[in-house]
């Protein structure tokens, strides 16, 4: 390439990167401090884990978690599906009726801004409740299916991108070797793609685990999701316990990417290598 | 004597530990066309890139019309250059590709719009000025990439491959397109290339590179005729190699003996060579004659019989096996129809060739 | 799974995801739209219903175009409209000249450590959205850490406000969408022939000509994305206004959860939402127009 190098584009690189971690690490750091204040460091009493402590018998704060897991888990695994589904069909299936339809209703969750469809998705259970007395309430029920709804946009679009790189020669093989539509897919297309479907299972339970706006709108009085209990609390000012939850989250997700990153890479690798090998 | 345009002294070029140019020193004249020849990974390409400007050398000088090019980038010499891939930019048209260079110059508009006008004319591509790369066939945008480096005047225009992704029978009409347009335009050309027929046909003078050395540089005849390694004999075009001794050693002739020839081959021309050294002697397909009957001579001959004969229509290519196993090939044009001059399979035959035509050399 | 396989079998495969979001997506913009025509009472639910038999016979349809009229002329709804269109177009674009030289940056580099910086992007984006504006609130308070640090240094002797403007609601929009924006922007550089640049450079064209007449241009199709992901959504934002935004002036997504949950005025709220989505519509189709393009143009 070219020789010269400006100082620009490192330099830039540099500033981004340190704008995304910055807030992310002043709020660790100040988990530490014993201030009520959060950020004005008492130094007499600090580092200190008592916040942790505090967070661990936080009851509401728990629960809330159990019940977003719950729902962050029943989403990914029906939006997984779905997407599957959904992905499949708009890269392998092409021209039919509803096509456009479909294209469109999985392109447009990904920019709708929620309290649209948080509002829409609230007004379609109140009404279904009317008309034929399901879902019953708001509930679990009713946020895992306004998430599933959203989450599955995602996977579609991961889904099909991935379909788009796959060479369908290994699909037609299969069907000349007698092997039924269904078959191929189980066997052939489905194991081929599966660290995109992980990838996709994973992105749906993050959308899920962290969506304050629909929840607020489906989740009813007994179902509070953490994301909520949070909103309400810092909506008040700053709080410690949050600083030591969101230092826990954070351990959590970055283990989780750089584990699942190297794992998937590695598995993308093999697969790839092996659909080469056999195409050559 | 044609006057020296450009000239590399002891150029060398490493990546790491690796050496990818090795002390290359060549001078190029004014006009021609200049081949460098060979095969993946002998250097050429790196070579053609430290012309371009996209490569410093790790030791040595290029020189262009008396400039030394150390430390000028790109987009400061005098020289361009057509991608492989063509490089074209999709998103503008014919005429705004070709356009680029010259405006990169600071032309007047009314003068980009003539030149480019004119040299669109040239390579025959007037009508499609207005449209975009992907509008366009493989030869169609060979034409582009060539008009966008000529439309410059650079002193030195380098191809990388530039026949190497069309078919076959556009290859030969492109081939002989280039020609007439350098020749038209004077252009002074290196040209890189894995490909023999490209550089035989294109090329003024050809250099043939192994492993990041220049071995031989000559015209195509001088290289194909007269190849100095046995290297360059056995890479360029197809050739029977035998390895054998010299007997005689005199001005005006050399004798070998090779062992797997029932007699020694006779070379009316002598060499330079220890006494009784081992050598080779190569012997183009071509320059060897199939007869039914023993010929006169009593050097320059073998017999054997075809094992394998392949008819490519304008010549046909013989496989025959000689008394001790070795296979020979030869290859004879189809001159007549007779089917009692046509030879056939596990037909005994006689081989023999002229004195002129055998290479031998040492090492 | 082409051609071949039976009819039935391909059409239950595209009718399950298809009809869920019929469902779950397509009808739900069909009730709000209707009750935005309705009425406000006190009723469970707290709107009125939008026809009634009359006479045993007669179907009657009330429509009251009343709420999209209060849209236009109350002052609030139409300066919280321009302002949050305003708010995410000035962060669309920061977002960008931030997110381009970044995506630059990582699209040249060399492939191992392009994966490592990928990595180092989506991170953030995988840890709670919430929790990330949240930290900015301890940065950007009076007593926060910012302001503690300046003063520290004496830089500044009095807390620069900052919590609670346009500032920090800009800074929180850039700071949650930057992947999004950095995404599509990376994925279109990536694929750039190595090349093109040396053509140019070839040509006569110094690095920045080049970067302006060959990179931008064909960079198009990422800004465009990357600009439509950030843009839209930014719109509605809710939870960033909120907790950084100004109390004196609402984005329209603040206005609207007031209207349902303060007000319980439900038609109102379906007409704001109804209005904003007609704002919204070229935008996002625009949107869905590349995406398919892109996805399927392989």
């Amino acid at each position: 390439m070219i020789a010269r190098r400006s100082i620009f584009v490192p330099a830039m690189l540099a500033c981004g990167f340190a704008f995304l971690y910055v807030p992310i690490l002043s709020m660790i750091v100040y988990s530490f401090n014993n201030s009520r204040l959060v950020t004005v460091w008492d130094s007499a009493h600090s580092p200190t884990l008592k916040w942790y402590a505090l967070l661990m018998q936080n009851e509401q704060i728990m629960g809330a978690a159990l019940l977003s897991i719950k729902v962050a888990t029943l989403n990914a695994c029906i939006s997984v599906v779905l997407g599957t589904l959904a992905g499949l069909v708009l890269a392998r299936f092409g021209r039919f009726r509803g096509r456009t339809l479909l294209g469109a209703m999985t392109a447009a969750p990904l920019v709708m801004p929620e309290i649209i469809t948080g509002l829409s998705m609230l007004m379609l259970f109140v009404a279904m409740e009317r008309l034929i007395g399901w879902p019953a309430g708001r509930g679990i029920t009713t946020i895992t299916i306004a998430h599933v709804t959203f989450s599955m946009a995602y996977v579609t679009v991961i889904i099909q991108s991935r379909l788009a790189n796959f060479d369908d020669s290994l699909e037609e093989a299969a069907m000349d070797l007698g092997a039924r539509p269904v078959t191929v897919f189980r066997r052939i297309t489905l194991p081929l793609i599966m660290p995109a479907v992980v990838s996709g299972w994973l992105l749906a339970f993050t959308l899920s685990w962290d969506d304050v706006v629909i929840s607020q709108f489906v989740a009813g009085p007994s179902s509070t999701t953490l994301p909520m209990v949070i909103f309400s609390k810092v909506r008040l000012g700053v709080s410690p316990d949050i600083n030591a939850l969101a230092t826990i989250m954070v351990l959590i997700v970055a283990t989780g990417v750089v584990v699942s990153a190297l794992w998937l890479r590695r598995l993308e690798r093999r697969r790839w290598r092996e659909m080469q090998m056999a195409v050559e | 004597m044609a006057d020296t345009y450009v000239r590399m002294e002891r150029v060398s070029k490493r990546f790491g530990d690796s050496v990818a140019v090795n002390n290359v020193s060549l001078d190029i004249h004014k006009g021609e066309i200049f081949c460098l020849l060979g095969g993946s990974g002998c250097g050429k390409t790196t070579l053609l890139r430290m012309l371009a400007g996209f490569e410093q050398p790790t030791s040595g000088a290029i020189y262009i019309d008396g400039q030394d090019l150390a430390g000028i980038p790109p987009y400061e010499r005098p020289v361009n250059m057509m991608f492989q891939s063509y490089a074209l930019f999709p998103h503008m048209s014919v005429h705004a590709n070709v356009s680029f260079g010259l405006e990169q110059e600071g032309l007047a508009r009314a003068e980009i719009r003539r030149r480019v006008a004119e040299i669109l004319d040239i390579v025959k591509l007037g009508e499609y000025a207005q449209r975009k790369p992907h509008q366009l066939s493989g030869g169609q945008r060979q034409r582009v990439a060539l008009a966008r480096s000529l439309v410059k005047r650079p002193k030195l225009l380098l191809l990388d491959e530039p026949l190497g992704a069309l078919d076959r029978k556009l290859r030969e009409h492109t081939q002989f397109e280039l020609i007439s347009i350098q020749e038209r335009l004077g252009v002074t050309c290196v040209v890189v290339t894995h490909d023999q027929e490209e550089a035989m046909t294109l090329a003024t003078r050809v250099g043939v590179m192994n492993r990041g050395e220049i071995v031989q540089v000559g015209t195509p005849r001088e290289i194909y005729e007269f190849p100095s390694t046995r290297f360059v004999a056995d890479f360029i075009g197809s050739v029977n190699l035998f390895a054998g001794r010299l007997t005689e050693d005199e001005p005006d002739h050399v004798r070998v003996s090779c062992g797997e020839l029932p007699a020694p081959v006779f070379i009316d021309h002598g060499m330079s060579a220890p006494p009784a050294a081992d050598c080779w002697v190569a012997i183009r397909p071509e320059k060897i004659d199939l007869t039914r009957t023993a010929p006169a001579q009593t050097d320059n001959w073998a017999h054997g019989v075809i094992i394998n004969i392949a008819y490519l229509g304008d010549m046909s290519v013989y496989l025959v096996r000689l008394a001790g196993g070795r296979e020979v090939r030869i290859t004879q044009t189809n001159r007549t129809r007779k089917p009692e001059e046509q030879f056939k399979w596990d037909e005994s035959v006689y081989l023999s060739w002229d004195a002129s035509s055998p290479v031998v050399g040492v090492g | 799974m082409s051609t071949r396989a039976p009819r039935w079998g391909r059409a239950l495969v595209g009718a399950v995801p298809l009809g869920w979001l019929l469902l779950f997506f397509m009808v739900p913009f069909i009730i709000v739209f209707g009750i935005s025509f309705s009425q406000a009472q006190l009723s469970i639910p707290p709107y009125a219903p939008l026809w009634e038999w009359v006479e045993g016979q007669v179907l009657a349809l009330r429509l009251h175009f009343a709420n999209y009229a209060f849209l236009f002329t109350d002052a609030l709804y139409i300066s919280s409209y321009l302002y949050s269109l305003k708010v995410a177009a000035v962060s669309t674009v920061l977002c960008l000249l931030l997110g381009y030289p970044m995506a630059y940056g990582m699209a040249r580099a060399a492939p191992a450590t392009r994966s490592l910086l990928l990595m180092l992007v989506i991170l953030p984006f995988w840890t709670s959205f919430l929790l990330r504006v949240y930290a900015w609130i301890g940065l950007l308070k009076n007593n926060g850490v910012i302001n503690n640090v300046l003063m520290s240094l004496g830089v500044i002797h009095h807390p620069i406000v900052m919590m609670q403007t346009d500032f920090a609601v800009y800074i929180g929009i850039v700071y949650s969408y930057l992947p999004f924006m950095i995404l599509p922007l990376y994925s279109n550089l990536e694929k750039h022939e190595r090349t093109l640049l040396e053509a140019a450079a070839d040509l006569g064209a110094r690095p920045w000509k080049a970067f302006v007449r060959i990179t931008l241009p064909l960079s198009r199709p990422g800004i465009i994305a990357g600009a439509l992901l950030v843009f839209i959504p930014a719109v509605g934002e809710y939870v960033i206004p909120s907790l950084l935004g100004r109390t004196d002036q609402l984005m329209i997504g603040r206005v609207l959860s007031d209207e349902f949950f303060e007000n319980r005025d439900w038609p109102v709220a379906s007409a704001v939402a109804i209005a904003m989505l007609l704002l919204l519509v070229v935008p996002i189709v625009i949107f869905q127009r590349y995406q398919s393009r892109t996805l399927v143009h392989r």
